[in-house]
């Protein structure tokens, strides 16, 4: 019974995305043979792993009611780092936590700027973006550094069984997410702080400190992006993170996010990655151009968030309000 | 003997404006202590001090003999002072379990215990005779519900002091009952209760000592049981209750200009009444009665789904406030920082913003014109300000109300809506909003003025139109001898 419930509950939270995703599916096998396979899906997953990686980065941020477009740039910048320290001749594992310190840093930079400058975050990290992205240049010494070490390589192109590491990486980010949004004491103050700041300081919060916390995660969780994309293109290259921050708040929206903070889940979020990944994976299949890849998915961002929020509003209610009672 | 909380010489300025000037209040160990004192007298920012919302700018504060610095809520909370807050203070996407527990979850090494949390919670509600699932969202509750688990949030902790500042606004009858029974209850437990309340029969009830404030200073401190009502408001005016009351006489309304018919919205249900020329129809009601929403739906903010408006005895749809504007009606709201000012930029800027067009013509803008108008208005209402340039944030409530009021005037409207003018302003400022809206009366314009403030609407309305839940009980044709407890018997649902 508790089960049934909790099943229904999560339809009615995520009906509408579900649906569209079912329909894109399916209408994506009818026109794809290739697309209901196994291998595509797993396919699938391995591509959007790195995105879904900073989308829980940005969730929660959006949810304590920040925003990092900063994430490229963490992405480039630990990617590089990871490689140049692996090239140096330094121990894989080594390198690695260097590279997701230097993530750990940047989201500390953002997070004092915005705590206690009290700087606007969207400028915050529309600035850091760029200190980041040189940073990676300057790591990098200008050019894409290609990395020989297949240890690390395997963190990005390896499999576990069936399943590539990058899927197994986001899968245990998420469910360590997922803790700490829904069991911890830390993320009843990070829904607290989102939802009302004032309500939360009044009753005692360190609001300061938990803002400090969801850009700090963030920082890591695109630097662990980064590291990971690095080994799967056995190089570290300056170029790579442009973009990346639209793709992560795209998921976090689809997903039920709301910008005015305070609302919006992990999972939620992986289902939003799923279906851009679904689009991308699906137009590809098709032979769509890239430009037309572009088009098609900022079109079905604004469809499906669109209704979202049309929903919120009650206008369906009241359009089809009456049909129902009779 | 020694205090419970012994404040001295407090002061505290915000922007060079003195709010408190060597205010001293003394709390004893298990009474409830009410302070008074009108709107912006200094209540809430002495509360708030106590509570580490605000620091103090001079005076030291005791809690139990020791001499304390509190710097935070937090620091407060170490020591065992709770304030449950005015405004509901409250996480509208968080339940009401997470919601009293927010900032003391019960937790083992940071993670949640949700089934003692739900237990605790539900424990409480059960004291408070409240029957809702403790996993409601607090969004999805009602005004008084909220109040309700913000009373329940303070109480759940383990405090030596709690301020309730107006907790019982938006309470009923039995849920105040209930609430003073936990009050009766805590005293015994020796935690000392600081009340602010507007309410005189309230402090009678439950308070044990008063202290009133003044414009910032201390008034005087009282038992209650030495002291009677008028003996109060003499502390709190300054002055003699008659004095403070400018008397006038209510205007009388001509014709019917405006006439409501069943009118049908989200909010209310089947409103009909007239508004007559010249006159002042007062709105009253609890908070949330659909005083606010009735006014929305005839500006047309709110979607009216049946009924009709009349206005000179022709039909008029009002689908915008600009359609409302050019049929003559205008609108006040009741939250002048956040609808009616644009607080960042000048009073200029602000009361021009209506009527634009007016001033400017494709490139031109007819500086003269804009300022004849500015001028004109800012001496009619006596706006105290450096100048038409000055930001309106800068600005006291009354005079930030004044420009609102008076970019309305400048309309040129035949029907004035006030939502709750006089909230949040001082005693002369208030006097002068009355005789303001006298004054408009005298020139043909009809008002409708939505109050919670009792005593104020009784006395400046023409009539008096009460709500109880979106609906109209009752319209009362006002006259000194309709008593608060006639009104109060209307706005509790009685027909």
């Amino acid at each position: 019974m508790k089960i049934l419930n909790m099943v229904k509950a999560y339809f009615k939270r995520y009906g509408g995305i579900l649906a569209a995703l079912l329909i894109l599916c399916i209408a994506l096998s009818f026109v794809s043979p290739a697309f209901a396979t196994q291998n595509n899906w797993i396919n699938i997953l391995r591509q959007i792993s790195i995105n879904a990686l900073i989308a829980f980065g940005i969730t929660q941020l959006i949810i304590v009611g920040g925003i990092d477009l900063s994430v490229g740039g963490v992405v480039a910048m630990s990617g590089c780092t990871s490689v140049v320290l692996i090239n140096s001749g330094m121990p894989v594992a080594i390198a690695v936590i260097l590279a997701l310190l230097t993530g750990l840093l940047a989201g500390l930079i953002n997070g004092f700027c915005v705590t206690v400058v009290k700087i606007v975050p969207f400028v915050v990290t529309l600035a850091s973006f760029n200190i980041y992205s040189g940073l990676a240049y300057v790591v990098s010494n200008g050019s894409s550094v290609a990395c020989k070490n297949i240890a690390f390589s395997k963190l990005g192109t390896g499999y576990i069984g069936a399943v590539p590491v990058p899927v197994i990486v986001m899968g245990v980010i998420m469910l360590l997410c997922w803790l700490i949004m829904n069991k911890t004491v830390l993320g009843q103050h990070i829904y607290a702080t989102g939802g009302n700041e004032r309500a939360a300081e009044y009753a005692g919060i360190n609001t300061k400190k938990t803002r400090m916390f969801c850009y700090s995660l963030c920082g890591v969780l695109a630097a662990i992006a980064g590291v990971v994309l690095a080994a799967k293109m056995y190089s570290g290259q300056p170029t790579v993170g442009v973009g990346y921050e639209g793709d992560a708040i795209a998921a976090s929206v689809l997903g039920g996010v709301s910008f005015e903070g305070g609302a919006g889940t992990i999972g939620g979020t992986l289902i939003g990655a799923i279906v851009i990944g679904v689009i991308s994976n699906g137009l590809n299949l098709v032979g769509a151009s890239y430009q037309t890849q572009l088009i098609a998915k900022g079109i079905i961002i604004l469809i499906a968030v669109g209704i979202d929020t049309l929903k919120k509003e009650h206008v369906f209610n009241n359009l089809f309000g009456k049909v129902k009672n009779v | 003997m020694e205090y419970a909380v012994k404040m001295e010489h407090i002061n505290k300025a915000f922007s060079k404006v003195e709010v408190l000037k060597d205010v001293s209040f003394c709390l004893k160990p298990g009474e409830v202590h009410a302070l008074m004192g009108e709107n912006g007298a200094g209540k809430s920012t002495l509360m708030k001090i106590l509570s580490g919302i605000y620091s103090t700018d001079g005076g030291t504060i005791e809690f139990y003999g020791q001499k304390v610095s509190i710097k935070s809520v937090q620091d407060a909370m170490g020591l065992g002072i709770a304030l449950i807050h005015q405004e509901i203070c409250a996480v509208p996407e968080m339940t009401i379990a997470e919601n009293i527990f927010l900032a003391h979850v019960p937790a083992k090494f940071g993670i949640v215990k949700k089934k003692e949390r739900e237990e605790r919670a539900l424990q409480l509600m059960k004291e408070f005779d409240l029957n809702i699932d403790v996993n409601t969202k607090l969004k999805d509750l009602n005004i008084a519900q909220q109040q309700m688990v913000e009373i329940i949030k303070a109480l759940s902790q383990d405090v030596k002091v709690i301020i309730m500042d107006e907790p019982t606004s938006s309470l009923t009858i039995s849920e105040i009952e209930n609430l003073f029974g936990h009050i009766r209850r805590l005293k015994e437990q020796g935690t000392s209760i600081i009340y602010i309340s507007h309410r005189m029969e309230e402090t009678f009830e439950i308070c044990d000592r008063l202290t009133v404030l003044r414009d910032g200073h201390l008034a005087g401190t009282s038992e209650v049981k030495d002291i009677d009502e008028d003996g109060i408001i003499k502390l709190m005016v300054g002055r003699n209750l008659d004095e403070s009351f400018n008397e006038k006489i209510r205007p009388q309304g001509k014709e019917a200009i405006l006439e409501v018919k069943n009118l049908e919205t989200d909010k209310v249900h089947n409103i009909s009444f007239q508004l007559k020329k010249g006159e002042i129809l007062g709105f009253a009601g609890l908070v949330g009665a659909g005083r606010t929403e009735t006014m929305n739906a005839i500006v047309g903010i709110d979607k009216i789904k049946s009924g009709s408006i009349l206005l000179n005895g022709k039909e008029i749809k009002n689908k915008n406030m600009r359609q409302a504007i050019d049929n003559g009606i205008v609108l006040v709201p009741e939250d002048r920082k956040e609808c009616g000012l644009v607080l960042s930029n000048t009073v200029r800027f602000n009361m021009l913003l209506p009527q634009l067009e007016k001033y400017i013509r494709f490139l031109h803008v007819n500086v003269k014109a804009e300022q004849e108008m500015v001028e004109e208005y800012s001496h009619k209402l006596s706006i105290r300000m450096h100048g038409p340039d000055q930001k309106a944030e800068n600005l006291s409530g009354g005079n930030q109300q004044k420009i609102v009021i008076s970019k309305w005037l400048a309309c040129k409207p035949d029907i004035l809506i006030l939502d709750e003018p006089t909230r949040g302003i001082d005693v002369a400022a208030k006097a002068e909003i009355y005789s303001l809206i006298h004054q408009i009366t005298e020139e043909g314009i009809s008002v409708i003025m939505i109050s919670s403030d009792l005593p104020e609407v009784m006395r400046i309305s023409t009539r008096l139109a009460v709500l109880y839940e979106g609906n109209l009980q009752s319209i009362i044709e006002m006259s000194d001898d309709v008593t608060q407890e006639q009104v109060m018997y209307y706005a509790m649902g009685g027909k």
